[in-house]
């Protein structure tokens, strides 16, 4: 288990230094950076101001010599200045965090607090019509741009209580903050609960075929206790698994989800950054975001082992 | 070259088929709800091929009079704030929406074959190389590495199809490297080798055909993927550009305000996309029990 945990993680160190070299290049490839924008836009091209501003900015500078000075930043914990606002790209990034998090972590739970039982109900419940009709919303669950969903939800509001439910940064109470956060955050984990919802039901009719259930039926035990202590518990590792997978899903869900409802979070942050070429905040983003990914899809590798005692991480 | 008959096929496996079109219906009963699926798919490639037969406006003529024009005798589905006809654009849209995810579901699906096909067949460094660059491109959910795609080559119809279709990639590539994998120990792969077929030939003529039922698996499953991320992409302004119509777009940021005022703008493209990716999934799925009945959820 230690060798692995070792590889496990020097492969991940590998993986964020890849994504590194990866997202400067592209960046950096695109003909047009941000002086080109500003220019294009002011209408008029000066040259040596031009070249002045690419100066200070430090785009004059060949590729290699930017990469090494981001990454001797990073290292230091100096993620640069942002282009756009001139202010250090960390003061921009990091009180956009709290949102972002909050809503990812309420989308999560939606999604497990709806899809697991929900799973579990339509597998115990095979090819009745509970089962369809619960099929059916699952799949038009992955079927849904979470933005549409997002503006059908703002729809229904401005119908229902002619108003629209917009997140405000200082909310009165936490109570309240909790309450507009999770209708974004419905939006976004919609998706992820239906697929949570289907692989719970699939993972549960394997388990439901097996003999151990059939002992258990045997020796008289309750129903709920057959399908929620034998099968269940058995059933919830490839529901792990696709947590892990979700997580990077949900990231994408935030983006948009963030951009309908106006809520000024880190992931709305990244497509403002990618429209104006801040390079400074875009590599940091993407960079955050990948170490994120990385570091959950390796919590739940971990997370196997405790769940599944057969399994044992060794060479 | 021999023809096989597939009705035959399902005859001997105890399915009641019959007539020229006997394994068509024998779908349609075994999975009425692929069946669907298929014919949304169907009816919207339809609609995307008679684009002119089924709407006399141009989706891209403006018309101050009819901005905002409830949906109506003139405008069936309404009119958006520059007074163009929502149902024309929508017709007009399914075109670019479907160009977009068919070329970039082909083209990830191409690019993911050949290289999970000669990193699971030859191995080595190459293979090595490969499964580190699968991890880095995975690092990054499909939205933000498409978003990134998509700024970095600029907007037009050819580069949003390559953004879409590069972070495809990784997920084919592991499939076919895994399926590959499995192959090359078979007996028949041992059998031509034995009889002295090169490599070469063994990956081309026996292994890659039988990596075929897997990715049309996936290659149905990653188009409704494609759909979303290309109305996503168009939604947050770096997709397809003007003057293309794209539903995507329609729904843009503007179309915020328009929940209040004019909800027939938001409601109606939102569908279309809705529709497309649910027939996707369904013939998805129906494919997926067919073509590799082990792997259901």
């Amino acid at each position: 288990m230690g060798a692995y945990l070792v590889r496990r993680f020097l492969l991940m160190l590998l993986t964020l230094f890849g994504m590194s070299v990866l997202i400067f290049v592209m960046l950096r490839l695109v003909p047009g950076n941000i002086v080109d924008i500003i220019f294009d836009s002011a209408g008029f091209v000066n040259p040596a101001q031009k070249a002045k501003i690419e100066r200070q900015l430090g785009l004059d500078q060949p590729i290699v010599t930017q990469y090494i000075s981001w990454i001797a930043g990073l290292a230091r914990g100096d993620l640069g200045y942002a282009f756009v606002s001139e202010k250090p790209a960390i003061e921009e990034i990091l009180p956009r965090i709290p949102v972002t998090a909050k809503l990812a972590v309420l989308a999560l739970v939606f999604s497990v607090l709806f899809g697991v039982p929900l799973g579990v109900i339509s597998a115990v419940r095979q090819n009745t019509p509970l089962d369809y009709a619960l099929r059916v919303v699952s799949l038009s669950g992955l079927s849904l741009p979470s933005f549409w969903l997002g503006l059908l939800i703002l729809m229904a509001f401005v119908h229902w209580f002619g108003w629209i439910p917009i997140y405000r940064s200082t909310p009165d109470n936490p109570w309240q903050e909790l309450a507009l956060l999770s209708i974004p955050a419905a939006a976004v984990g919609f998706r992820a609960s239906a697929l949570i919802m289907r692989l719970t039901r699939s993972s549960m009719l394997e388990v439901l075929r097996q003999d151990y259930i059939r002992t258990a039926r045997a020796k008289g035990a309750s129903e709920p206790a057959v399908n929620y202590q034998h099968a269940l518990s058995n059933a919830v590792l490839p529901v792990v698994t696709i947590i892990g997978i979700e997580a990077a899903f949900l990231i994408g869900g935030l983006i948009v989800t963030e951009t309908v409802f106006n809520i000024p979070g880190v992931a709305r942050f990244l497509v403002e950054a990618i429209r104006w070429r801040d390079y400074p905040i875009v590599q940091n983003l993407v960079m955050f975001i990948a170490i994120v990914v990385v570091v959950v899809n390796f919590i739940v590798d971990m997370s196997y082992a405790v769940l599944d005692p057969r399994i044992k991480y060794e060479e | 070259m021999a023809v096989i008959d597939h009705n035959a096929g399902l005859s001997r496996a105890g399915a009641n088929v019959r007539g020229p079109f006997g394994a068509v219906l024998f779908f349609v009963r075994r999975y009425p709800l692929g069946a669907v699926g298929a014919l949304i798919m169907l009816a919207f490639v339809g609609v995307a091929l008679c684009a002119d037969w089924i709407t006399t406006y141009d989706p891209l003529s403006t018309s101050a009079r009819s901005s905002l024009a409830p949906p109506g005798d003139k405008h069936t589905l309404g009119a958006d704030f520059m007074g163009r006809d929502m149902l024309a654009r929508i017709v007009y849209g399914s075109r670019i929406s479907l160009a977009v995810a068919i070329g970039a579901t082909v083209l990830g699906c191409l690019i993911g074959m050949a290289i999970g096909l000669l990193s699971g067949f030859f191995g080595g460094w190459f293979d090595l190389l490969v499964q580190r660059l699968m991890d880095i491109m995975q690092s990054l959910p499909l939205l933000v590495m498409a978003l990134v795609m998509a700024a970095s080559l600029g907007p037009s119809l050819t580069n949003t199809i390559i953004a879409i279709a590069i972070p495809l990639v990784p997920n084919v590539a592991r499939v076919i490297r895994a399926n590959t994998l499995s192959l090359r120990e078979m007996p028949f792969v041992e059998a031509a080798r034995a009889v002295g077929m090169s490599e070469t030939r063994i990956a081309v003529q026996h292994v890659l055909p039988n990596t075929l039922a897997p990715l049309i698996v996936l290659a149905t499953a990653q188009l409704g993927s494609a759909i979303l991320v290309e109305s996503a992409l168009a939604f947050l302004g770096l997709g397809v550009p003007e003057p293309h119509p794209s539903w995507g777009r329609m729904l843009s940021e503007s179309a915020a305000e328009y929940v209040r005022t004019a909800p027939w703008l938001v409601i109606f493209p939102g569908i279309a996309i809705s529709a497309v990716v649910f027939g996707t999934n369904l013939l998805g799925d129906a494919i997926r029990d067919i073509l590799d009945p082990r792997q259901r959820f």
